[in-house]
C-alpha cells in the first residue's frame, strides 16, 4: 500500500513538472502582455521610450522570449513557486497567491452547492431509471440528463436569466450583491440573503449542466450490478425487491460513484469560468477570465498551475480511493 | 483470421448452406437428398446468418433514440450544407448581407408630478425613431435581422457549417494521432510505453478553457495570419487538447489484443511491425473508437461555440453559433437578452440539437458493437 501511494505520487509530480513547463512556455507565449497594453499610450506620445517598457519586463522577467530565455524564467518561476510565491499579479496589483485566496472561496461555495445538489439529485434519478431499464421513465429522465449536458453553459444561462430573472423578475441577473444597496461593512444577515439571492442562478447552471453526466453513470454502474449473479441469489431467497434494490444492489454501486465523486472535490476550486463570466460573479474563474483578457502573465500562469495542482491532486483521490473502498481491489505491483 | 476478428470491416455473409449441404448428403438416395435440401432451405429461412456489419447496423436501428439521433444529424448537416446553397441560389445573399429594413420604434416614458396650482400633471415624453436592424421576423427575413442587418436565419446555416466542419476535422485529427501513438505505445510498451503514455498524461492534465482561451487570443494578435486562417490553428489547438482519450482508448485495446493467438500467427508469418499494429491490431480497435469519435463530436462543438462565445473563433463578419448567442450577454446591455430572444435562442437550440444528435448516435453505436449487449 505504502508503495502504491509513493509510485502514485511520484506519477503525480512529475505530470505536475510536464504539465507546469507547457504552461509556463504556452504563457510566454501571449504577445499582447499587460505592460505592453499599459505603456502603449505612453509610448505612442512619447513619455515613455521602448528601452523604458524592456526594461520594465525584464524586471518581471518577460523580456526574453527565445527557447532558452523561456527555459530560464521557468527555473526562476519554479523555485519562487516552490517557497509558495506565485509572483505578482499586474491587474489585481496583488500577489497571485492572494487573489487566488481570496476570490476562490466565493467560486468554492458555488460549486459546493452545485455538487451536493447534483449528487442528490442524479444519484436517486440514475437508480430508479436502472431498476425499471427500458421503461418511460428510464427514456424520459436519460433524454432530459442527455439534453442538459447538451446545452452550452451561457446558453442555459442566457435562457434563465431571461425567463426566471427578466420575465419573472425572481432572481438578480447579474453580480454577487445589489449594486444600489450599501450594506454595512463585515457580516451581516442581510448581506448574506442578498448574495445568497443572486447565487441561485449561477447555481442553478451548473447543477443543470452537471447533473446528467452523474445520472448516466449511475444508472450504467447500477445496471452492471443489477445484472451480477449474487443479485439473482439475493432475489432467488426471497428477499423483498427493495432490500435487493437498497440494501445489496445500491452498496455496490456505490463503489464507483464515491471513487469518482471524491476525485472531483478539488475540482470544487477551480471556479466556473464561463458561468462566472455570464452572471458577473467575482469568482476565480471570472478573476481568470479577465486576467487572460488583458494578458497579465503571471496570474494566467499562476492560476492554470493551480488548475493543474487540482486536476492532478482530484486523479490521486480517486486513484487511492479505488483502493480504499473496494476491498476486492489488490495491489499487485 | 484477422478478419473474424475485425467485427467492422466484414461484409461476407456467413449463409454458405448450399456447400456444406452437398457434401453431407452424397450417400444418401435423391429423394432423401431432395427433402433434405428442403430441410436446410427451411432451416434457412429460420435461422439468417447475417454479417457483423449487418448485425451492428441491424441493432443500431432498433434503437429508438438512435433514429431520432441519426434524424437530427441529418436534419443539421442538410440545414448547414444544403440551406446556404438553396439561399444563394434563390435570393443570392450569404451570411454577410445587410439588410436595412426600416421600422418605427417609438419610446413612450411618463412621469407624474404636482403643479405649481396644486392640480396633478401627467408629463408624457414621446420619443421615434427609425431602426434599420433589429427587424421582426418576416416573410423575408424568417427570423429577423440582427444588430448589424445580417439576416438570423441565414447566418444559422453559415454558422452551423463552420461547427460541423470543425467538429469533424478535429475529430478526425484526434483519432488519427491517438491512433498512431496509443499503438505504438500499447504494441511496443516498455520504455515507449512509458514516455507515451506520460505525455499522454500531461496532456490530459492540461486545463482545457483556460488554455484554449490563452491560445486562442496568441493566434488572434500574431498580425502575420490572416483573420480568416484563425480557424485552422484553432483546429490544431482544439485537437491538441483533444487527443489523449483517442490514445488511451487504442492502447487499451491494444495490450489485451496482442496477447491473443492470432498475434501468434501474424508474428510467425514474418510480417512489417507497421503492418501488424495497423492491419491486424489497430482495426480491432475501430469500433470502440467510432464511438468514442461521435460522442466526442458534440463536445467539440461545445468548445468552438464556447470560443466564438468570447469573440475567439470565427471573425466577425462571418457568422458562428457560439457568436449569434454572445449578443444576448448582459453585459453588453440587456436589450436583446430581454427583447430579441429571435437573435439567440435559434442558435443555442440547434447547439443543443447537433450535441444531442451526436450523443444518441454515439450511444446507439456503442450499444450495437458492445456483443455483452442484453435486451
Amino acid at each position: 500500500m505504502g508503495k502504491y501511494i509513493a509510485k502514485r505520487i511520484g506519477l503525480a509530480v512529475i505530470i505536475l513538472i510536464g504539465v507546469s513547463l507547457l504552461i509556463y512556455m504556452l504563457s510566454m507565449l501571449m504577445p499582447a502582455d499587460y505592460i505592453d497594453n499599459q505603456t502603449a499610450a505612453a509610448v505612442q506620445n512619447g513619455s515613455m521610450t521602448l528601452e523604458d517598457v524592456m526594461r520594465l519586463k525584464e524586471l518581471y522577467g518577460l523580456a526574453d522570449k527565445s527557447f532558452v530565455g523561456i527555459l530560464k524564467g521557468y527555473f526562476t518561476w519554479m523555485t519562487s513557486a516552490l517557497s509558495g510565491d506565485l509572483g505578482f499579479s499586474f491587474l489585481y496589483g496583488r500577489p497571485v497567491t492572494s487573489v487566488i485566496g481570496k476570490y476562490v472561496w466565493i467560486s468554492f461555495t458555488i460549486s459546493l452547492i452545485a455538487y451536493l445538489l447534483q449528487i442528490a439529485i442524479s444519484i436517486p434519478m440514475g437508480i430508479k431509471a436502472a431498476v425499471y431499464q427500458y421503461s418511460g421513465y428510464d427514456y424520459s429522465v436519460s433524454v432530459f440528463a442527455m439534453a442538459a449536458t447538451s446545452l452550452p453553459s451561457f446558453f442555459l444561462a442566457a435562457l434563465l436569466m431571461n425567463v426566471l430573472s427578466i420575465q419573472l423578475g425572481w432572481f438578480p441577473l447579474q453580480g454577487l450583491t445589489t449594486a444600489t444597496r450599501i450594506f454595512p461593512a463585515g457580516f451581516t444577515f442581510a448581506k448574506l440573503v442578498d448574495m445568497a439571492w443572486h447565487l441561485v442562478l449561477p447555481i442553478m447552471t451548473l447543477t443543470l449542466l452537471s447533473i446528467g453526466g452523474l445520472m448516466r453513470y449511475t444508472r450504467t454502474n447500477m445496471l452492471e450490478v443489477l445484472n451480477s449473479d449474487y443479485i439473482r441469489t439475493a432475489r432467488a431467497k426471497g428477499l423483498s425487491e427493495s432490500v435487493v434494490i437498497n440494501k445489496h444492489a445500491f452498496r455496490n454501486t456505490l463503489i464507483p460513484l464515491v471513487t469518482t465523486l471524491s476525485g472531483l472535490l478539488p475540482g470544487l476550486f477551480s471556479g466556473a469560468m464561463i458561468t462566472e463570466t455570464v452572471f458577473a460573479i467575482p469568482g476565480i474563474g471570472y478573476m481568470a477570465l479577465r486576467a487572460t483578457q488583458q494578458g497579465d502573465i503571471p496570474f494566467v500562469m499562476g492560476y492554470n498551475m493551480f488548475l493543474a495542482i487540482l486536476t492532478v491532486t482530484g486523479m490521486l483521490i480517486s486513484d487511492l480511493m479505488y483502493v480504499v473502498v473496494d476491498p476486492r481491489v489488490k495491489i499487485t505491483k | 483470421m484477422n478478419q473474424s476478428q475485425n467485427g467492422f470491416d466484414n461484409n461476407k455473409d456467413f449463409v454458405s448452406g448450399e456447400t456444406n449441404a452437398q457434401e453431407h448428403v452424397h450417400a444418401q438416395g435423391l429423394a432423401a437428398q431432395q427433402e433434405h435440401l428442403e430441410n436446410l432451405k427451411a432451416e434457412e429461412e429460420n435461422y439468417r446468418v447475417i454479417s457483423p456489419a449487418r448485425m451492428v447496423a441491424k441493432r443500431f436501428f432498433r434503437s429508438k433514440l438512435s433514429i431520432i439521433g441519426l434524424l437530427m444529424i441529418v436534419f443539421v448537416f442538410l440545414f448547414s450544407f444544403l440551406g446556404p446553397i438553396l439561399v444563394d441560389a434563390t435570393w443570392g445573399y450569404g451570411e454577410t448581407e445587410v439588410f436595412k429594413v426600416p421600422r418605427i420604434s417609438g419610446l413612450l416614458t411618463t412621469a407624474g408630478f404636482e403643479g405649481a396650482d396644486g392640480n396633478a400633471y401627467q408629463y408624457y415624453d414621446k420619443s421615434e425613431t427609425i431602426v434599420n436592424f433589429k427587424a421582426p421576423l418576416s416573410f423575408d427575413h424568417w427570423l429577423g435581422t440582427d444588430t448589424s442587418g445580417f439576416d438570423v436565419f441565414v447566418r444559422l446555416m453559415y454558422g452551423g457549417r463552420i461547427s460541423l466542419i470543425i467538429s469533424f476535422l478535429v475529430i478526425f485529427l484526434e483519432m488519427t494521432i491517438g491512433t498512431i501513438l496509443g499503438g505504438i505505445s500499447g504494441y511496443f510498451g516498455g520504455w515507449v510505453d512509458i514516455i507515451i503514455m506520460r505525455i499522454v498524461d500531461i496532456f490530459a492534465c492540461l486545463p482545457g478553457l483556460p488554455i484554449l482561451l490563452i491560445l486562442s487570443a496568441t493566434i488572434a494578435s500574431i498580425e502575420t495570419i490572416p483573420a480568416e486562417h484563425r480557424i485552422y490553428y484553432l483546429m490544431g489547438i482544439l485537437t491538441l487538447l483533444g487527443w489523449t482519450g483517442a490514445a488511451r482508448l487504442v492502447r487499451g485495446q491494444i495490450l489485451s489484443l496482442r496477447e491473443q493467438e492470432y498475434m501468434l500467427a501474424a508474428e510467425t508469418t514474418g510480417i512489417r511491425t507497421s503492418r501488424k499494429i495497423f492491419k491486424h491490431l489497430v482495426p480491432n480497435a475501430i469500433p470502440q473508437l467510432i464511438v468514442s469519435a461521435s460522442l466526442g463530436l458534440g463536445g467539440i462543438i461545445l468548445y468552438e461555440a464556447t470560443l466564438s462565445y468570447f469573440g475567439l473563433g470565427v471573425p466577425f463578419p462571418r457568422a458562428a453559433w457560439g457568436s449569434m448567442i454572445s449578443l444576448a450577454d448582459p453585459s453588453k446591455g440587456q436589450e436583446i437578452l430581454a427583447n430579441y430572444p429571435n437573435m439567440w435562442v435559434p442558435a443555442g437550440l440547434l447547439i443543443v440539437i447537433t450535441v444531442l444528435g451526436f450523443s444518441f448516435v454515439g450511444d446507439g453505436l456503442r450499444d450495437a458493437f458492445d456483443p455483452r449487449m442484453k435486451r
